[in-house]
């Protein structure tokens, strides 16, 4: 099958579901739907010819037939493997793209903090969500336009001035039946308004050991003085495929802290990025992958510098093993306007067999003459004097290696303040690297 | 303790070393002298069971065991112990933890239990104070960011805990001033026993004043050309190598 006929396929299920619709399809949102949908004709989904997607073959992805839904019975005892032990958090539960109230459990918040779920916020106040939707992600590739066009559910998190929001916010995202494909495309709307905090993870699991296809986008805005940080955790199968977008912009002295690691998954692609809107805001993208088999990761990552005095960090590590691939492209733009800008960006990857494969490219185009960027890039084997030290001191050859890449990998996590958080993170990584 | 006979070895086809032999009882500190290039690295490395040198004939007994056959960790569970010339910095491992897991795979191996967090700390806390090393250094990474004397005084300090049989010190007073020297030299001085012994390769005299030896071997171009007593690492410092080398290379 090309990628002409799955393309066709998803827009006579576009027009299926409007068929169905009553007066919705009236609405000011279904309008930008049914925008979306035409663009995504137009746009198609990409292919290896696309220089952004050199590097990565959907073909497989779109081999499938998914369907957007299935009877899956499962309940809180069934889903606390995915929860992360001992930590405050409101926990937001989608199974199969659809929001389960029963699983949900949104601890007491501030006043005025809205964590929602989108399909029932467009019934009640469509105003609000018109307000903030599709405000930061641009329809500038096929799975963005595939995504809008179906936007229906997801999580809305508005977050008013001055406030901030009490624990994290974990966004639970199930997929799969068994001897099923599922598709869901999760559409998340964050707003952080002035001098506010929110906290939030967006974890992916599996249900089942089939294939499915998770195609989010995250519109993240950044209040003036505000601290924003997300975690996305993908733990998929490792058949599934998911193609994530998250894009935030940032305003005035705000943070923007967001960390990816990747576990799972079979094609995963990440679209990472950040806009620097105003004057000394700071954002950091840290990105930590562990692959083998056959995994393939794409991390794109696009950082934005449009004002001056702002900073960025940015820093990936990867470690692949069997024949996996990794593929990681860091763009980072300084604006003409954006003096003293000051720019990181550090991009490590250790391959643990011959036939891994890892291709980087680190993009750094400067307009501005008074900023401070810097990138590096190291690939390569472990270090054999440091397996050696470890082993002539009597640790054994396993144990040693071990050590030595899980202190690599470790290290993406030295800056999480919340010690839960940190813990279990280390410990997942601990896991994936037995 | 340790036999070495005969001992051949190359790097990427180039013999290193051409024949050693040497014998080092327990409770002897032998000083292996020699210029740059000679091979001692070599010898140290191949005592450890370093990947890279290639054995071409001899054998090495430790206790009457073959160690040339044991990999570099069964060696240093059965004693071995190489303070490096050049000591690994290792980022995000601490130190502690590496020596906490080190020193319980050797008490493992003797079949001993392991320590736990807290008799652990009580050990390392009586070590650290021998070789005066910082509480700070300790909970840092393995070697990252150590001056080069912090480095070797971290190699002692290793030594100290894992008590092997045989310590063999590779150039430990390289990049020294003379404080650390006396430092170091301290901390190997209070390792010194009867049960134990202690090779110390250094291509200067200077640290021989602190750690003084029972035998001193010059070896040059691969080959122990000379034994003898702690004078002759005197005798090398007045007149350097060149008449020792000499008379035995005109006699091959
Ligand atoms: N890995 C290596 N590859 C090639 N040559 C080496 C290697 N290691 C050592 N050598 C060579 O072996 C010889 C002895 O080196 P080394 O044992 O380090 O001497 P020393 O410690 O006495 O200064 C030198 O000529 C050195 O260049
Ligand atoms: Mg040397």
């Amino acid at each position: 099958m090309d990628n002409s006929q799955s393309k066709n396929k998803f827009i006579s299920a576009f027009n299926n579901v409007e068929e169905r619709m009553n007066g919705e399809s009236k609405s000011p949102f279904h309008q930008l739907r049914k925008a979306a949908i035409k663009k995504f004709d137009e746009l198609d989904f990409p292919t290896v010819k696309n220089e952004d997607w050199k590097y990565t073959n959907i073909a497989p992805i779109l081999k499938h037939d998914f369907i957007t839904s299935a009877d899956v019975k499962t309940n809180k005892k069934a889903i606390e493997q995915f929860l992360i032990p001992g930590l405050k958090a409101s926990l937001i539960v989608f199974v199969n793209g659809s929001y389960s109230k029963e699983l949900s459990h949104i601890t007491k918040q501030a006043a005025g903090i809205r964590i929602e779920n989108l399909d029932a916020l467009l019934k009640n106040e469509p105003e609000l969500v018109m307000q903030y939707f599709g405000r930061f992600a641009g329809i500038d590739n096929g799975f963005t336009a595939l995504n809008t066009a179906f936007a229906k559910e997801g999580t809305v998190i508005i977050v008013p001035d001055n406030t901030e929001v009490d624990g994290h916010i974990h966004i639970l995202n199930l997929s799969g039946a068994s001897g099923k494909n599922l598709i869901s495309q999760p559409r998340n709307i964050i707003v952080a308004g002035k001098n506010s905090r929110v906290k939030i993870i967006e974890s992916y699991h599996s249900l089942s050991e089939e294939e499915n296809f998770t195609n989010t986008v995250n519109e993240v805005s950044v209040g003036d003085n505000s601290y924003v940080e997300i975690y996305r955790l993908q733990r998929e199968n490792m058949k599934s495929f998911h193609v994530n977008r998250t894009q935030a912009r940032l305003g005035k002295n705000s943070i923007f802290t967001h960390y990816s690691v990747t576990l799972g998954g079979s094609i995963v692609r990440n679209d990472t990025n950040i806009l620097l809107d105003d004057e000394h805001s700071t954002g950091n993208l840290y990105g930590l992958y562990l692959t083998e088999g056959s995994q393939h990761v794409d991390n794109h990552t696009l950082i934005d510098h449009a004002k001056p005095n702002c900073q960025s960090n940015e820093m990936y590590k990867g470690v692949l093993n069997d024949s996996s691939r990794g593929v990681f492209n860091g763009k980072v733009f300084v604006r003409e306007d954006a003096q003293k800008t000051n720019a990181y960006q550090s991009n490590k990857a250790i391959l643990l067999s011959d036939t891994a494969v890892i291709d980087t490219k680190p993009q750094l185009e400067i307009y501005a003459d008074d900023v401070k960027c810097s990138h590096g890039a190291a690939i390569g084997q472990l270090d054999d004097e440091a397996v050696f030290y470890l082993r002539s001191r009597g640790i054994g050859e396993e144990m040693a290696k071990t050590v030595l890449i899980r202190a690599f990998a470790n290290d993406i996590f030295e800056t999480i303040e919340n010690e839960v958080l940190h813990d279990h993170l280390n410990h997942l990584v601990h896991e994936k690297l037995k | 303790m340790l036999t070495v006979k005969n001992l051949f070895a190359r790097v990427e086809e180039k013999e290193i070393l051409k024949g050693i032999n040497l014998q080092v009882n327990a409770g002897e500190v032998h000083a292996i002298m020699g210029p740059n290039g000679s091979g001692k690295s070599t010898l140290a490395n191949v005592l450890a069971g370093k990947d890279g040198y290639e054995i071409t004939g001899g054998e090495v007994l430790l206790d009457g065991k073959d160690i040339l056959e044991m990999s570099p960790e069964e060696r240093a569970r059965e004693g071995v112990f190489l303070a490096f010339q050049y000591p690994v910095e290792i980022p995000g491992v601490s130190n502690a933890t590496f020596l906490k897991t080190a020193l319980n795979e050797i008490r493992k191996h003797h079949g001993l239990e392991e320590l736990d967090a807290m008799h652990f700390l009580k050990y390392m806390k009586e070590k650290m104070k021998l070789v005066g090393i910082d509480q700070k250094l300790i909970n840092r990474s393995v070697n990252q960011g150590f001056s080069g004397g912090e480095k070797k005084r971290n190699e002692i300090f290793q030594l100290q805990m894992l008590q092997p049989k045989l310590a063999v010190l590779d150039e430990t007073d390289s990049g020294l001033d003379i404080d650390a020297l006396k430092i170091v030299s301290n901390g190997v001085n209070l390792f010194r026993n009867k049960e134990n012994a202690v090779i110390v390769v250094t291509h200067y005299q200077r640290l021989l004043n602190y750690i003084v030896p029972d035998f001193v071997h010059v070896l040059v171009n691969g080959r122990i050309v000379k034994s003898g007593g702690k004078e002759l690492a005197l005798e090398l410092e007045e007149k350097g190598y060149d008449w020792v080398t000499e008379p035995v290379e005109a006699s091959v």
